[in-house]
């Protein structure tokens, strides 16, 4: 063996790390190199963005939206019986499929536990996570995540069983309560308790079936997670009829999509699209009647149709991506009416501003 | 260049260095991509309060404790079932390694079926079907109460427990009571300790009762017969004659299989026992960081594993220096 052996070993080696950091890098996403292949509009301040759009640009590029969902949530994300995934969370997804690809079928889903969620986000694998994400300081800066808009207004309460007597949070003191690890409610829980000089004993199962099962077998005496979600569960019990979902919440939950910070373009998409549905509701447009409305005179009809001031172009998308949404998917009403309302959770503050409940978002103007 | 050595010594050092500026290029390329993602990164969050309560064990542990403490917390969970693990599944293992040599036909094919359930089904299905069966027994209410203070239902095993009390200099022998959701005082067992515990031992056992056979056929036969006929007894020929000179066979084998034990121990999570990785799951969900908490979780299994590894190495080499000094 002779020295210059050792420096081709070494060669080799930087070789290698170099491989291995853009291995790295890739998984990123920052490399921009397919910015001429996308179809943004014109001037020059839109090609010089371009390349600040990574997320967009694979979404376009692949010509599909990742959407990050739960394992199984009725009302807000699970299959139904044809493989094919519904829910509130599931028609966001859908609505930025329509608005950016004009197709809203254009979504493939990966289901996350509440404890692989933002890791999933984080590393690039879904582009938008809409899974009953209780937005929250912590997730916001700490963690990173851009929540662009609220969904769902929710918060965490207790399911217990009929027979423990229990009617309030605080008749729990002593009880051995079920919690999922990395949800808010795991906080929520030990706040309140803590708060309120009580005690209870955690049992804490990571995915949701598991965690499920060990409440109604008995395991514990309560299961904490959001009020919805286990409405949801408890339509699913062997006897529904045994267990009660107490009205009380113990904190505040909205709920909202998550996206990374890194691309200022998704974000808006993102925002406008669950905003676009609101607003619908708000215009009185409805899937049935949206084609009637491009013939409207209403200017802010006419904003939301795209038959007048071009807000699409400026979103990077074309004119009709609102309209396509209302069309596809439908509003904010028809789906908290397709998805929620069949689990028997009443729509409660999650109506709009003038029905009495705080769903309240910026105007399409 | 020419010597030998000086080669060897060459070589070495430019392994170490090559593997430590792989291991500091990918960490700077972590920290830019944290940097990029705006995901906080460092291990300040150690200090922070938890947030998050911890069912309860024989270390303290409130919502209002750091993150460490939580991790102490996990980790001492880990080492209490895998410690204890270790030590029924050597005997148990060693037993049924002795019962598939027995002359006794009932006993070796009972313990070849046991051989066979174990090895051949997941650990994490056997584990499941621990914890399912310990949620079949009674509830607290109808709780079976086979000696008095002990009760046993589907929240766990309550036993007496000796405790001081304050401004008096004796202990008392404080009674599980059934009270509000369940019983109170005492001391308790909890299903998924249990059930981890049966599922760790009882799969760890069926493979070391076959290294301990294997140890077994090793020694030659005409040992057995000797002692035989100077007239030991069966229990004195394994004790004192073939079990000694198997032992620097079995060893080495069976470290890995406790160490196996050992790293197994975290599908506890499938379970809800809150060992290191459990707790690591919650805390890098909640402070999102994910690097750091795994790379805390690995350091303390590769020194868990490591102490356990030397240990048991430290053993062998005096188990085969006094088998030398005796041949």
């Amino acid at each position: 063996m002779r020295a210059s052996t050792g420096r081709s070993e070494l060669v080799g080696l930087r070789g290698w790390m170099c491989a291995f950091a853009f291995v790295l890098s890739a998984c990123s996403r920052t490399a921009g190199g397919d910015a001429a292949s996308v179809p943004t509009g014109e001037g020059p301040a839109r090609a010089s963005a371009s390349s600040a759009t990574p997320t967009l640009d694979a979404v376009r590029r692949k010509n599909f939206v990742q959407c990050g969902v739960t394992t199984g949530v009725a009302g807000f994300s699970a299959p139904d019986a044809r493989g094919e995934w519904r829910g509130l969370d599931v028609d966001v997804c859908r609505a930025i499929a329509a608005a950016v690809l004009g197709d809203a079928r254009r979504v493939r889903f990966t289901p996350l536990t509440a404890a692989q969620r933002f890791t999933a986000l984080q590393s690039g694998e879904v582009d938008v996570l809409s899974r009953i994400t209780t937005i929250t300081f912590q997730r916001d800066v700490q963690l990173g995540i851009e929540f662009p808009a609220i969904n769902w207004y929710d918060g965490t309460t207790f399911i217990v069983r009929k027979s423990s007597g229990v009617k309030s949070v605080k008749d729990l003191n002593g009880a051995t309560i079920c919690v999922q690890p990395g949800t808010t409610n795991e906080v929520d829980v030990a706040d309140y308790f803590r708060k309120h000089k009580l005690t209870f004993t955690p049992v804490v199962i990571e995915r949701l079936e598991e965690v499920t099962s060990a409440y109604f077998a008995g395991r514990c005496d309560a299961f904490s997670q959001d009020q919805a979600t286990l409405a949801a569960l408890r339509a699913r019990a062997p006897n529904p009829a045994d267990h009660v979902v107490l009205s009380e919440l113990i904190s505040r939950g909205p709920y909202g999509p998550g996206v990374m910070p890194n691309d200022p373009r998704w974000i808006e998409i993102v925002r406008w699209s669950v905003y676009a549905m609101i607003n619908a509701e708000e215009l009185g447009l409805t899937q049935a009647t949206i084609d009637r409305a491009l013939e409207s005179d209403d200017p802010d009809v006419r904003r939301f149709v795209g038959t007048s001031d071009g807000f699409g172009p400026m979103l990077g998308l074309d004119a009709a991506w609102a309209y396509r949404i209302v069309k596809q998917v439908g509003n904010y009403a028809e789906s908290v009416e397709r998805n929620i309302k069949p689990l028997g959770v009443e729509r409660g503050v999650n109506r709009l501003w003038k029905d009495g409940g705080v769903v309240y978002v910026p105007p399409l103007r | 260049m020419s010597d030998p050595r000086t080669r060897a010594v060459v070589a070495q050092v430019l392994v170490v260095v090559g593997v430590a500026a792989a291991v500091s290029a990918v960490a700077v390329q972590a920290v830019i991509n944290l940097r990029a993602r705006g995901i906080a990164s460092g291990f300040g969050f150690l200090g922070r309060a938890a947030g998050f309560e911890i069912a309860p064990g024989p270390l303290e542990f409130t919502s209002r404790d750091t993150y460490a403490r939580a991790l102490l917390v996990g980790l001492h969970n880990t080492l209490r079932v895998s410690l204890l693990g270790i030590v029924l599944a050597t005997l148990l293992g060693t037993a049924v390694g002795v019962a598939r040599l027995s002359n006794v036909w009932m006993a070796s094919a009972i313990a070849r079926g046991y051989v066979e359930a174990m090895r051949n089904t997941p650990l994490l299905l056997q584990l499941l079907f621990w914890y399912s069966l310990s949620q079949a027994l009674p509830a607290p209410r109808e709780a079976l109460n086979p000696l008095p203070g002990v009760f046993l239902c589907f929240r766990g095993l309550f036993l007496p427990a000796l405790r001081g009390r304050a401004g008096y200099p004796w202990v008392a022998l404080e009674r599980p009571v059934l009270a509000g959701f369940g019983f109170h005082g005492g001391t308790s067992i909890s299903p998924e300790f249990a059930a981890l515990l049966v599922g760790l031992t009882t799969c760890t056992a069926a493979f070391i009762g076959e290294i301990v056979r294997g140890g077994i056929l090793a020694v030659d036969k005409g040992q057995g017969e000797a002692a035989a006929a100077l007239g030991l007894s069966r229990s004195r020929i394994l004790r004192l004659v073939v079990l000694p000179q198997a032992l620097p066979v079995i060893i080495p084998p069976a470290t890995s299989q406790l160490l196996n034990l050992v790293k197994n121990s975290s599908l506890a999570v499938a379970i809800g026992y809150a060992d290191l990785i459990s707790i690591t799951n919650t805390t890098l969900n909640q402070t999102g960081q994910a690097i750091e908490a795994i790379a805390l979780a690995m350091a303390a299994y590769l020194v868990v594993s490591a102490s356990l590894s030397l240990a048991l190495n430290a053993y062998n080499a005096a188990v085969l220096r006094r088998g030398g000094s005796r041949a």
